[in-house]
């Protein structure tokens, strides 16, 4: 009791004295950055588990690119189950009757009695008003969603074309039980009834439609029974969802995002160690002669240390709980910028991650600076006597231990993978060990510099004298700056190129599911409204069943890409020649006149890596119940950037003649001029329009939203950064307040000793700005040549932005700590210091 | 009347140390003309440093004021007081206090840049020639001995070209027979500018050395000496004749 009294006042003591804040700001500042994002991916994560179940619509689905067999509904209906079929396709909707009406891609789901089996449906408007519940379209109705309401201006009572049928809008869906709520995007979705989907024609081939079978159980334990029976027949294209293995990519989308943004908090909680360690080396060095003075009056040592830490627990936990709250505000702000990014509601925060980010900060508290400070417990007290004396060294060995398994803690901790983790520690590493040799270099050469004026030499000087903390400040704020250059400069710099790199007549509008005898009156059709020649391209959708005869099993595909891709439907195609934009690079293309199935397959080379499929091995696919066997004779490298039609598997012409078969055209519309399409679409109600810019603009916005969040938690490692900075401001105070009282006697004016004080800072911004500006350009240009393929000119104001920016920062943080040491009287800091 | 070069006018200091205040320079007054030598002497702790520290306008009194050249310190403000050490005083502390992070050369420079001076690094280097540096201008003070840091200490001082030297025990922490060198160069610098001298010191034969002899005594000014001028030109004699 009486050692937490003593601590509390000795704690309160130092706190007055402003010994504590960096210390508390590098804590508050680590809890709040992993509090953060562990806020936020709790909250996705039970968002996800609480709608999935009403999101499924059901308990279990089976779906699959085909009709069902009748044999799943039997066995469900003889097990007592509920059952509801569905059928999803996408179809060109716009409202009937209008001459220039806007047609768009909608996700049509057809649905029938019974749907849905589980959750509920919540209008906006129509028959039943802001309510909810179950029911489904009548014959010739259609329930459209908000935003294709929106997108069409259709109303209650209008009249929507949905390939050859025409139906009555009855109601506007605000929210249903649909999975694709999960995705970054959705778009416009429109409910009809199953039985008006013959009419609209549009089951065709080309058409992605799917299948449903919805299932739920009335008695507990009668599901499992039905899902034992589908699992033993499932065949090829079908598969069972239910709330248990939902929507896995929205899963594994934000395990990624979680990591990569506990990766980018884990940054600033590095960059908060080195802060705690200065911070503490700095206390260590204050406090050595209060314990030298405890233990001259007869503390114990472990008395002292008992008093040492008991003053840090409650700090640490002080700091904690502001970190918390920080963390709580700030997850909310994240919780904005992703918003509908994995779920539409977001529940309240849990406890668990106040608990992660707790056990975080007490981490970086007990683990860097404790052992340190159990130094104080060895303190002779001879040194009351002898100020001289070197300070316990038989820690220090500790401390180092300590700090360095403290890291390795944390790290396995939020990287959860050992390579990432490794990774990770050595990119963090590597950049500060490399801003700091390059720090001290250009340090060591701007000396050699004739520097005429006393402001800059002595600035200079004063980062010369530390080199070893220098570049270690230099090193932590580079960081903190690549991180915000290259989120938001060097972002800006590559969409640009990228879309710059765009061929200027790269198309921006595809048709698909063109049948075969629509082609030349389509192509006539287009030639004479938009006076564009645009070339159709045959395509077939087969699934891969044989390689070299014996029957494909994606099962022996580990990566998860690999067997998706695998499992779905590719789109074949047969072309005479090698297409442009495409270069063979293994192989040989078919000779001119080559026709069948014999000439072979021409397979795009990284689909060909993924699959593990060389030239010579032998693939069948199947398209529709008929099959193709061919032997793989070349690999292709294709410029998918050109957004040209491009195909994963040519043949040559005549291989896939008894194949059905659709065509694809790409070509480039007058921009703004949408009328076109409506008349298309009236002509071919099956024929669908896909706008490129469209979905630029949502790749952009998906690009822009994560991007937003990540610069979002790389702001924490910028403020780590200045953080480190102010604790190597603040353990060099003593040094700077000393140097100002010399100057003073010396008759510096303010003025002077203001300069000195803006050239050390300014250096030492520009110099980390200048190397932040160098590593975000380095990465930029990475990113270019390995991700985005593009040239790529990195633009001058990186370096601006990086080595102004750096400057005024450090400038404004510098001048902040210490503009304390300009007033006070030169007598009193000397006598003090002496 | 006489002009005086440095008054002091009714100086006190009190401190406040705990609950009770405790007066360290109580209503001391004293005139130094120009090119005088006036030792400063006194028991430990008996404010020596504190008057030193406020003739020279590095700390504030209670009350009472200091006049510099005909300037009184108390009207100006720490900017103005910086201004008036640049253009008068030098000053040489016991424990050398360089600028570690600095060079001797840059060290020395340094008062002579403050002021803006235009050829500085040559007169400093003049400066360490003349106290038999010349050879130690990239040293860092780290790299020094105590008496070359105190030789850099007195280039630093007289390379302002200061009207009056301020010491505070400027042989303090040095041996006896180093102690003695450094004494001899001061001396023979203050002679050969004119300097006004005060110096701070409990040894009563640096202190004879000078012109005057001020005691202090727990605060109060307690004595003020002038020995006979045939000393100081005997003084000067043997000096010369070394
Ligand atoms: N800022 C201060 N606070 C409290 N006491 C002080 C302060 N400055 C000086 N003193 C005290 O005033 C007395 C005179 O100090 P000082 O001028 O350094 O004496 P001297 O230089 O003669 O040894 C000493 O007792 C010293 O402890
Ligand atoms: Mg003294």
């Amino acid at each position: 009791m009486n050692t937490l009294r003593l601590a509390l006042r000795l704690l309160a003591r130092d706190f007055r004295a402003g010994e504590l804040r960096v210390l508390i700001a590098a804590i508050v500042l680590a809890v709040a950055s992993v509090g953060t994002v562990a806020f936020f991916a709790d909250r996705v994560k039970q968002g996800l588990v609480l709608q999935s179940n009403k999101l499924l619509g059901a308990d279990l689905m089976v779906s699959a690119d085909h009709p069902l067999p009748a044999s799943y509904t039997d066995e469900a209906k003889r097990l007592g189950l509920a059952t509801s079929h569905a059928i999803r396709f996408n179809s060109m909707v716009a409202l009937a009757h209008a001459t220039d009406a806007n047609a768009v891609l909608t996700d049509v789901k057809a649905v029938a009695a019974g749907y849905p089996l589980r959750g509920t449906i919540t209008f906006a408007s129509g028959r039943q008003a802001k309510r909810t519940g179950g029911g489904i379209p009548g014959r010739g109705e259609a329930w459209v969603d908000t935003r294709l309401a929106d997108r069409i201006g259709a109303k209650v009572g209008s009249s929507i074309e949905v390939g050859d049928a025409t139906l009555a809008v009855t109601a506007i869906v605000a929210r249903e039980p649909e999975v694709a709520g999960l995705t970054f995007a959705p778009g416009p979705k429109l409910l009809v009834n199953l039985a008006d989907v013959p009419a609209t024609n549009l089951l065709t081939p080309g058409n992605r439609a799917t299948w449903r079978l919805l299932v739920a159980e009335r008695e507990p334990g009668e599901l499992q029974r039905f899902r034992t029976f589908v699992s033993s027949r499932i065949a090829r294209g079908e598969r069972v969802e239910s709330v248990r293995d939902l929507r896995p990519e929205v899963r594994q989308t934000l395990e990624r995002a979680e990591r990569f943004l506990g990766l980018a908090a884990l940054v600033a909680v590095l960059l908060a160690a080195a802060a705690v360690a200065l911070a503490a080396s700095r206390y260590l060095r204050r406090h050595v002669d209060t314990a030298a003075m405890l233990r001259c009056f007869g503390a114990r040592g472990s008395h002292t240390l008992a008093l040492f830490v008991t003053q840090f627990a409650v700090l640490g936990l002080i700091a904690c709980a502001i970190g918390l709250v920080g963390a709580l505000l700030a997850q909310q702000a994240l919780a904005a910028l992703m918003s509908g990014a994995f779920v539409a509601t977001l529940p309240a925060p849990g406890i668990e991650p106040a608990l992660v980010a707790i056990a975080t900060g007490l981490l970086l508290l007990f683990g860097f600076a404790l052992p340190p400070l159990a130094a104080l417990a060895h303190v002779t007290p001879l040194r009351v006597l002898r100020r001289d004396l070197p300070m316990p060294r038989r820690s220090a060995l500790f401390a180092y231990a300590a700090g360095v398994v403290t890291i390795g803690v944390l790290v396995a901790w939020q990287a959860r993978e050992a390579q990432a983790a490794l990774i990770m520690l050595g990119g963090v590493g590597g950049v500060v060990v490399a801003s700091g040799l390059v720090a001290w270099l250009l340090l060591t050469a701007l000396k050699r510099l004739p520097v005429r004026g006393l402001s800059w030499r002595y600035g200079l000087a004063n980062l010369r004298r530390r080199p070893l903390a220098s570049s270690l400040q230099i090193g932590a704020l580079a960081l903190g700056l690549t991180a915000l250059l290259l989120l938001t400069v060097v972002r800006g710099d590559l969409l640009r190129n990228w879309r710059a790199n765009l061929p200027p007549d790269a198309p921006n509008e595809f048709l698909v599911n063109v049948l075969p005898d629509q082609v030349d009156d389509a192509r006539t059709w287009l030639h004479s409204t938009l006076s564009v020649d645009a070339e159709f391209k045959p395509m077939v959708r087969g699934r891969l069943v044989e390689v070299n005869g014996s029957a494909l099993d994606t099962a022996r595909y580990e990566d998860p890409r690999a067997r998706r891709l695998a499992e779905r439907e590719f789109n074949l195609s047969w072309a005479s020649e090698v297409p442009p934009g495409n270069r063979v690079v293994k192989g040989r293309y078919w000779p001119l006149d080559a026709r069948g199935a014999d000439a072979g397959i021409s397979l795009e080379e990284g689909i060909a890596n993924t699959l593990h499929v060389k030239v010579g091995d032998r693939l069948t696919f199947d398209a529709g119940g008929l099959r193709v066997t061919a032997p793989v004779t070349s690999l292709r490298k294709v410029d998918w950037d050109s957004f040209r039609v491009n195909f994963f598997a040519l043949f040559a012409p005549g291989a896939l003649d008894r194949l059905p078969t659709t065509y694809v055209a790409a070509f480039r519309a007058p921009e703004g001029n949408t009328a076109w399409l409506s008349g298309l679409v009236k002509r071919y109600p099956n024929i669908l329009a896909i706008d490129v810019a469209e979905i630029l603009g949502e790749i952009e916005s998906i690009l822009d939203r994560v991007a937003r969040a990540v610069q979002f938690v790389f702001l924490f490692t910028l403020a780590a950064g200045l953080v480190v900075l102010q604790a190597a401001i603040a353990s060099t105070q003593d040094e700077r307040r000393y140097d100002a009282a010399i100057l003073r006697t010396l008759g510096a004016s303010r003025r002077q000793l203001t300069a000195a004080q803006v050239a050390e800072f300014a250096l030492l911004g520009a110099v980390a700005g200048l190397l932040g500006a160098a590593a975000a350009t380095a990465i930029g240009y990475g990113l270019a040549d390995r991700v985005f393929n593009v040239p790529f000119a990195g633009s001058p104001y990186v370096w601006l932005y990086g080595i102004v920016g750096g400057a005024l920062a450090v400038l404004i943080a510098g001048t902040l700590g210490t503009r304390q040491t300009l007033r006070e009287a030169p007598l009193r800091v000397l006598r003090q210091l002496a | 009347m006489p002009s005086f070069l440095v008054r002091a006018i009714s100086l006190s200091k009190v401190v406040q140390s705990g609950d009770a205040p405790i007066s360290i320079l109580d209503d001391v007054s004293f005139d130094v003309a120009a090119r005088e030598s006036v030792a400063i002497v006194g028991a430990s702790g008996s404010g020596k440093t504190t008057l030193l520290g406020l003739l020279a306008g590095l700390d504030d009194p209670t009350s009472g004021d200091v006049v510099l050249d005909g300037v009184g310190l108390a009207s100006l403000d720490q900017d103005g007081r910086a201004a008036m050490r640049q253009r008068l005083v030098g000053f040489v502390f016991q424990s050398f206090q360089l600028l570690p992070a600095l060079t001797a050369l840059e060290n020395v420079m340094l008062p002579l840049e403050l002021a803006g001076a235009a050829n500085a690094a040559q007169s400093a280097r003049d400066w360490l020639a003349r106290v038999g540096l010349a050879r130690r201008t990239t040293h860092y003070p780290r790299q020094l001995s105590g008496g070359e840091q105190q030789r850099v200490a007195i280039a630093r001082a007289f390379a302002g070209d200061p009207k009056i030297l301020m010491a505070d025990e400027p042989t303090g922490n040095l041996d006896a027979a180093t102690g003695v060198e450094i004494a001899e160069l001061m001396f023979r610098l203050n002679r050969e500018h004119g300097t006004t001298l005060l110096l701070v010191t409990h040894d009563a034969n640096l202190a004879a050395r000078c012109e005057r002899r001020l005691s202090l005594a727990a605060g109060r000014l307690v004595g003020d000496e002038r020995r006979a001028a045939a000393h100081v030109v005997a003084d000067v004699r043997h000096v010369a004749a070394k």
